[in-house]
């Protein structure tokens, strides 16, 4: 089993309204697959963890010289490259991590027309090397 | 007072043998199993305190029955069925032979992918709990209990009955198990030893297990080859990681840390297995170990011996890492070069693969040429999974640019 972190990214999807512009069924459905899919992965034994992050304008940067540490609100200009949410899932392979960032990527918009969000699939890093063949 | 460590030995040896009793009385291995856990979770509580009962083995099999008897009954009354399938639980019978190996046969059935015959194993036949499983395997309980309940549903919906397979089925069954304690061994070997706090100790509990199917099948090759390799590897283990966790190759570890009567059990195990009728990779990759262990220094290793071998698990596995090695061996014995040349139809079979350029790396730096070996080794650090490794790679880059 390989561990993989699936990333929601911010990125805005073409011809898609910002969520708060949605019908409200609309939003409903989109959270209804989420969660879904989410007991899925519980009942298949693959989830470890899972969590949404507060939106772009609660965002905050630090950096530091290492005496007092400098912050830096949010929003910041490239909101794609900010996390949404995430997955980290332990699953039999690379192929399955894809699936289900697909399944996320597909979650339900407007009209219930897939959303086509883009997410990251990072592979969790392991610890010493296996046995040599 | 006997010791919660030896009342935790002597539970996890019980609870195959256990399981193996229920689950051919009532037919019901998934429900035995449960009722198996349940009792030596009572056992584990009870015993430090009251003591050994007499018959420790029939102690457990009386409790898991009784359990396994209330689950039934409550099960029962949910349906409103009045039908009365079990009788009180009868002291139990001794049987006539262990069932463990059945036990373990069956957590490995062909239905189940290796992660969930793994997680089975450790539980049904390792007398693991869920939670040191998923501990093991860093992971939560609930995720881990998931796993191993899918896994015994998808065995009773294969329609598989508490019975050893026969015939052709055996054979493919016993590699299947093989591989499983295999992944189990490798899976405590990739850990660090800061890990190694917080994870139960996997190699420890697959040479265990292993050890436990060689008793039963002594005459075995590939059982005799797979427990050798697993010993001769393990005995590397504390010359494995530094001070820091980093990685310490073969070739530039003290084998003043090895433990030696690890080896001399492996290579005596290895000498047995080879003399065996039919060669299989493990025993072959016994051989190898063995080879590696009885070299005093580096420079001592018996490559074309080494060579060899590859050259036949090579034909025998059509493993693109196994054909990896074997230019590895090629290397030390006819030079970097015919190394180099050995990799060049890999390309085709391990694309992008970091072991590939970390291979190449070593034998670019071998021939001379420092920047193409650099190259490499960069190369290969940005695409390990294994921090330790990507460590050691970056730092061989990162030596030859100075």
């Amino acid at each position: 089993m390989t561990k993989f972190l699936v990333l929601t990214m911010y990125a805005e999807v073409e011809g898609v309204p910002p969520m708060t512009e949605w019908d409200p069924a609309d939003i409903e459905a989109h959270l209804a697959y989420l969660s879904k899919l989410n007991a899925q992965l519980i009942e298949h034994g693959e989830l470890i963890t899972g969590q949404a992050l507060t939106g772009p304008d609660l965002a905050r940067r630090v950096t530091s010289d290492g005496t007092a540490p400098v912050v830096t609100d949010g929003p910041f200009p490239e909101v794609k490259e900010l996390l949404a949410g995430y997955q980290l899932v332990d699953v039999e392979s690379e192929q399955r991590a894809l699936e289900i960032a697909g399944l996320v990527s597909a979650a339900p918009g407007p009209g219930g027309v897939p959303l086509r969000q883009p997410i990251e699939v990072r592979q969790v890093m392991g610890t010493l090397p296996g046995m040599e063949l | 007072v006997t010791s919660p460590a030896r009342i935790e030995d002597l539970l996890r040896e019980l609870a195959p043998q256990v399981l193996g009793v229920v689950a051919r009385r009532y037919g019901d291995f998934d429900a035995a199993e449960d009722a198996v856990q349940e009792a030596l979770l009572a056992a584990s509580q009870h015993w430090p305190d009251e003591g050994l009962p007499d018959n420790p083995r029939g102690w457990l099999i009386q409790t898991a029955v009784r359990r396994l008897t209330d689950a039934f009954r409550s099960e029962q009354a949910r349906r409103r069925r009045e039908r009365q399938v079990f009788g009180e639980p009868t002291a139990p019978a001794v049987p006539a032979a262990d069932d463990s190996l059945t036990v373990l046969f069956l957590c490995c059935h062909l239905s189940l992918s290796p992660a969930s015959a793994v997680a089975l194993t450790l539980r049904a036949v390792g007398g693991l709990t869920t939670a040191e499983i998923a501990a093991a395997f860093l992971v939560p309980e609930a995720t881990m209990a998931q796993r191993i309940s899918r896994a015994k549903s998808r065995i009773k919906a294969a329609g598989q009955t508490f019975a050893m397979p026969v015939g052709d089925e055996y054979a493919e069954r016993l590699r299947s198990v093989l591989h499983v304690l295999y992944l189990v061994f490798n899976e405590g070997y990739t850990s660090t030893a800061g890990e190694q706090l917080h994870r139960a100790d996997l190699s420890a509990e697959a040479i265990r297990l292993t050890r436990m199917v060689h008793a039963q099948l002594p005459d075995h090759g590939e059982v005799t080859g797979l427990l050798a390799l697993m010993l001769l590897t393990d005995a590397r283990r504390p010359a494995r990681t530094g001070g820091v966790g980093e990685l310490v190759p073969l070739a530039e570890q003290d084998r003043s840390l090895w433990d030696r009567s690890l080896i001399a059990e492996g290579v005596a195990l290895t000498a047995r297995a080879m003399s065996a009728g039919v060669i299989g990779e493990y025993q072959l990759q016994a051989a190898i170990a063995a080879l590696h262990d009885g070299a005093a220094r580096a420079e001592d290793t018996d490559w074309t011996q080494i060579l060899g071998l590859y050259g036949l698990l090579d034909r025998l596995s059509g493993n693109p890492m196994v054909a990896l090695n074997h230019a590895v061996a090629a290397a030390m014995v006819h030079g970097p070069a015919a190394g180099l040349e050995l990799l060049e139809p890999l390309d085709e079979r391990l694309p992008g693969h970091y072991r590939l350029d970390a291979v190449r790396g070593h034998l670019y730096e071998l021939l001379g040429d420092p920047a193409t070996a650099a190259a490499h080794y960069r190369a290969a650090a940005g695409r390990t999974t294994s921090l330790p490794e990507r460590h050691y790679l970056i730092r061989q880059a990162a030596r030859l640019n100075r």
